[in-house]
């Protein structure tokens, strides 16, 4: 099977009892989820409501095996083939280009709106079955594409026969080892498979491609339903329909956590910070920075960017909630010049509303826009801004989506995170993906006599020592400056801050200080005396 | 028609028996099988077997199936009987 999925389908089936072999559609994200491809040589369903990409990915299908020298047959029962060429030309798939190199074939069973027939005795589809042997023997088609079932059923009236007519159509394609999906129209996302209950008979396989309206976004997923006798991954998978490529399916749950862990660090941009990181970030980790507004979270990005190009590395921003000059004006305020650095090729910036697109459609976008520019630095300003673009659910997706396709491409990465309340509380976006970075930087504001003080705190970094401190940091032109931790305040987390008397201070400092090193037996010893302590003062 | 099933056998000769029967023998039938010419099943955009087409006169019609429902045939071929049409004195 293995050798099989190399090939786009090329070579012929060799031994006939061996298991089911799989073709590589062609289609990589979702050869992933159908665990090597389509099995070969039999027919597969795809099932789905109106507009849900059934024909895109029936062409993408044998597109797919065009380009991969695989010739191809499609039998459309609904559109004309002068209308599918037009509109599949929208995806860069010339299909005439393609007729005219012997490469595909149309079998055109459209209904013709001049052509007006009765019915009268018992007749079959084998004109039809004539056409479609002629055509796959004409192109020496391996794949064939149907669409749609339901069509044929509206030609004529009596179903009966079309239904025995379809199962025969059906057989004789198999007979003519060629792969073949057939599309079916369902009424509903949740319901039967297809409409006239038999389609999903017809084929070996079943695929179900949804359109859901869901908190008023669509939301596209695939599902392989069955494959008769051979594997593959079950459940819902999010998909996105993209110029310029058609489908491209988000195998999440499908991705495994196998990402390698680098050992090298890399500067956050601020020398200060790298210290507190215990020496700098990890070059393929990813860290979440997390602060209400105004804490200086895109002042944070802004010197990761800055610290990246200042070592010749490409730096990719993706910027949700300022635009293209306000983030300029900004890097500028703080002595970072991001016209020069676009101009050098060290820095790209990707800017938009959030809104413009589903969380699937953004995903795609920044991976190739990722795979593009190839840089060593991604900064995402910021999650929370993507937060309201989805249901929570492809949030999460989105998110998981995006951390592991960094971290395969060996990509440093930094996102940020707006908290809803200004002093303390964690966000949605936090608790989704606090599992998946690998460090969290928390800002905070610190009232201190009437005063609006900045803090920050290396909350977790993994595979690492770390400061534990909540420092106070100021920021002026160069950037940010760390200053001395809140010594005497405790409750910062929390959003609420209590000033401690300094002698408590003492006590409670001279354990933390060396906390790392303190035995058992010692921690036992220094309780004794503040307890005896906090008895003398009462 | 495709190959010489009983369904071909059947519908040609419910035709003929049509023809001579209502159209006074005024015909020419022209049989195609689909399996040695499927172009010109694509060309016609023909999906079913048998499937009669009436060329001329105009208006172009087809009838699929055997032809064993003979009222149906001759309301889809909008042919009218000749003793019916010598009847109202107008020509089919």
């Amino acid at each position: 099977m293995s050798q099989a999925t190399k090939h786009a389908g090329i070579e012929k089936q060799s031994t006939k009892h061996a298991p089911v072999e799989k073709i590589a559609t062609g289609i990589s994200s979702f050869d992933i989820i159908a665990k090597g491809g389509l099995p070969r040589n039999r027919t597969t369903l795809i099932s789905g409501t109106a507009g849900s990409g059934k024909t895109i990915f029936a062409v993408q299908f044998l597109a797919a095996g065009i380009n991969a020298g695989t010739p191809a047959v499609f039998v459309t029962f609904e559109e004309s083939a002068t209308d599918i060429r037009k509109n599949m030309l929208s995806f860069g798939w010339d299909l005439q280009k393609w007729e005219n190199d012997n490469l595909l074939a149309f079998v055109d069973a459209s209904p013709d709106p001049h052509i007006d027939s009765v019915e009268s005795g018992s007749f079959d589809l084998g004109a039809l079955l004539a056409r479609v042997q002629h055509a796959v023997k004409k192109v020496k088609a391996e794949r064939v594409a149907v669409d749609s079932l339901g069509a044929v059923f509206s030609q004529f009236s009596d179903q009966s026969i079309v239904r025995s007519e379809l199962f025969r159509i059906a057989s004789a394609l198999k007979a003519m080892h060629v792969t073949a999906v057939l599309t079916a129209e369902r009424t509903e996302d949740y319901g039967p498979i297809a409409r006239f209950g038999v389609e999903e008979f017809i084929a070996d396989n079943v695929m179900i491609l949804r359109n859901v309206l869901e908190d008023e976004s669509r939301r596209r997923t695939i599902e392989i339903l069955k494959f008769r006798g051979c594997d593959h991954q079950k459940g819902e998978y999010p998909f996105t329909i993209v110029p310029d490529g058609g489908v491209i399916v988000i195998p999440l749950s499908a991705m495994h956590l196998s990402m390698k862990s680098s050992s090298v660090r890399i500067s956050s941009g601020n020398v200060q910070l790298d210290e507190m990181c215990g020496g700098g970030l990890f070059r393929d980790s990813v860290t979440l920075v997390s602060g209400a507004t105004g804490t200086g979270k895109t002042l944070t990005v802004t010197q990761f960017l800055q610290g990246g190009a200042f070592h010749g590395e490409r730096c990719l921003l993706l910027a949700f909630e300022e635009s293209r000059d306000q983030l300029a004006r900004n890097a500028t305020g703080w002595g970072v010049d991001f016209g020069k650095l676009e101009k050098e090729g060290l820095l790209r910036v990707v800017c938009d509303y959030p809104d413009v697109s589903g969380l699937e459609d953004w995903l795609v976008t920044i991976q190739s826009a990722i795979l593009d520019f190839k840089p060593h630095r991604v900064a995402l300003d910021s999650l929370s801004a993507l937060e309201h673009v989805g249901s929570p659910k492809a949030f999460r997706e989105f998110v998981i989506g995006l951390t592991s396709f960094v971290k395969h491409q060996e990509i440093t990465a930094l996102f940020t995170s707006t908290t809803e309340s200004l002093m303390g509380g964690d966000s949605i976006t936090e608790t989704h993906i606090s599992t998946l970075t690998d460090s969290i930087i928390l800002l905070r504001y610190v009232e201190m006599f009437g005063q609006m003080k900045r803090g920050l705190t290396v909350l977790k970094m993994r595979g690492s020592a770390h400061d534990k401190a909540i420092r106070e940091f100021t920021i002026d032109e160069h950037g940010m400056r760390m200053g001395r931790p809140f010594r005497n305040v405790t409750g910062i987390l929390a959003g609420a801050p209590v000033h401690v008397s300094p002698g408590d201070l003492e006590r409670v400092w001279s354990k933390a200080d060396d906390e790392p090193m303190m035995a058992a037996e010692r921690r036992e010893g220094d309780v004794t005396p503040t307890r005896a302590a906090k008895g003398r003062k009462r | 028609m495709t190959g010489t099933s009983s369904r071909t056998g059947t519908a040609i000769s419910n035709l003929r028996r049509i023809c001579e029967q209502e159209l006074d023998g005024q015909y020419d039938l022209e049989i195609i099988d689909v399996l040695q010419f499927p172009d010109v099943a694509e060309d016609e955009k023909i999906l079913a077997t048998p499937t009669l087409i009436k060329s001329l006169p105009l208006p172009l019609r087809r009838v699929i199936g055997d032809l064993s429902d003979k009222e149906k045939v001759l309301l889809g071929l909008e042919v009218r009987p000749v003793r019916t049409a010598n009847a109202d004195g107008v020509a089919s």
